[in-house]
């Protein structure tokens, strides 16, 4: 059996190695997969920019995830250029046509003056605490830190805004608005998770920053103690959000967030609760429709549909708002197929899911080509006697 | 006759049934025949969209958009709870 020297340079016969000045002609081209198989704490003190890591110990599992094409060439490296000798060969094996290992590793890419990444990502107890997301590789790190670094506002702290608060907080959104005038009453905790009991009487933003607070110290919460209106409308915008889930209660809000939201170009996650039933929506401005594009204008008040009167199931803000939040991670991340020009409705009772279209309106008084609605408008109240739980 | 899925919030005006069959050969006719059995649906249903497999009337033939018997029409009015 050969010593650890004996088979390394064995090793290093049969794979293929490039000095440091090469590598960087390489990297430079950015056509290789640079890839860095050295553990958490050497990759966290600094490494090549562009560089993917996979501690040499999870290579063989995850290096499929990381980089699909075989046919790509992969820049392999450690510390000291030994590792990834082995590395190197590993990925041969596995079928990856065209690997080269960095010989003289980091230390000599570092000796060379060569750049380096010296931004060390996530703090070790966030690496714990978001271990689930960085595991997916549509997520992962860089996902991750995008998350972290993403606004997003919450119209209502209610039925929709409790589960998208609490599951938005938990996922590591770096700063989170919430908009909401109410206090948290006893009629609330039927269905609205992020208050409770004991809070009965308290400004729901209050409570709600509570809660989340304690879920995640990550999250900064911004508190607008105000009902939506056309006033403060700019104001709040103007702190820069990425995406607006939009869980009010009223058609007022509704139109006044779709405006905002076509006049910003921020997306809009859009959710609405009644009984049983509930629909959810994405409204990105210049990808698909708006809000006006499906309404043009609100209906009159005395056919507007019941809201506090006309009750909800407790779950189905829940289901509704989680869907909400799934939406809202995946416009921050840019993955996936968000529910761009297509309504999902929910119907608890049928257990069942339909899916309609959505198009845009090229008369659509907002976005449409000519545009007849420039300002905001305040609508009336429609559900008047109720409370207003925007 | 044509199933026609009715929203919650127009469930008042139906008798409360979640699904109500219609006759007609398009969606005029259909909203016609509704309209003649649940008046009260008149005041809102021009507020409301309607789609036919999946899709709005109004990027297809409005409201002369043909529908045959197992066409899936579904009535939406715009609904604003969230809370």
């Amino acid at each position: 059996m050969p010593a650890y020297r004996e088979l390394l340079e064995q090793v290093r016969a049969e794979i293929s190695e490039v000095d440091a000045r090469r590598a960087r002609e390489l990297v430079d081209s950015g056509d290789p997969v640079i890839l860095d198989v050295r553990e958490q704490d050497e990759w966290d003190e600094g490494h090549i920019p562009g560089a993917l890591h996979i501690p040499r110990g999870h290579l063989e599992s995850r290096i499929e995830r990381t980089a699909p094409d075989s046919a790509r060439q992969v820049l392999v490296y450690c510390s000291a250029g030994n590792r990834s000798v082995f590395a190197a060969k590993t990925l041969e094996e596995l079928g990856y046509e065209d690997v080269v290992s960095l010989a003289g590793g980091f230390t000599d890419w570092k000796r060379n003056g060569f750049p380096v990444d010296l931004h060390t990502g996530l703090e070790p107890p966030q690496r714990a605490r978001y271990s689930r997301h960085l595991l997916i590789p549509e997520v992962g790190e860089q996902g991750q830190l995008k998350l972290l670094d993403s606004k997003i506002l919450l119209i209502g702290a209610g039925g929709l805004g409790s589960p998208a608060s609490l599951y938005l907080a938990a996922a590591g959104v770096g700063r989170i608005g919430i908009v909401d005038a109410d206090v948290v009453d006893e009629s609330n905790l039927q269905r609205q998770i992020v208050h409770s009991t004991e809070r009965l009487g308290e400004a729901k933003v209050d409570s709600a920053r509570r809660t989340i607070e304690a879920l995640n110290p990550d999250v900064q919460v911004v508190s607008y103690k105000e009902r939506l209106t056309s006033e403060n409308v700019e104001r709040i915008l103007a702190d820069g959000w990425d995406v607006i889930v939009d869980g009010a209660d009223n058609f007022p809000t509704r139109y006044l967030v779709n405006d905002a939201s076509v006049w910003h170009g921020v997306p809009v996650v859009h959710g609405s609760i009644y009984r049983f039933e509930g629909q959810v929506t994405v409204f990105k401005p210049g990808e698909g429709p708006c809000y006006r594009c499906l309404f043009p204008t609100p209906p009159p008040p005395e056919l507007a549909p019941s809201c506090a009167e006309g009750g909800v199931l407790g779950v189905l803000p829940g289901v509704i708002g989680s869907l909400q939040a799934s939406e809202a991670l995946k416009l921050a991340l840019g993955i996936g197929e968000p529910l761009i020009g297509r309504l999902m409705l929910f119907d608890a009772l049928a257990a069942e899911f339909t899916e309609v279209k959505l198009r845009r309106d090229p008369e659509c008084p907002v976005c449409g080509e000519h545009p007849t609605i420039t300002d905001y408008i305040d609508y009336v109240e429609f559900c008047a006697g109720t409370r207003e739980t925007a | 006759m044509t199933k026609v899925r009715i929203p919650p919030t127009l469930r008042e005006q139906t008798g409360g049934q979640r699904e109500l069959t219609a006759v007609g050969d398009t969606v005029q006719e259909l909203l016609d025949d509704l309209m003649s059995r649940f008046p009260a649906l008149e005041q809102q249903l021009p507020f409301a969209n309607v789609y036919v497999e999946g899709e709005d009337v109004r990027t297809l033939d409005g409201f002369e958009t043909e529908v045959r018997p197992g066409s899936t029409v579904i009535l939406l009015p715009a609904m604003a709870g969230g809370s």
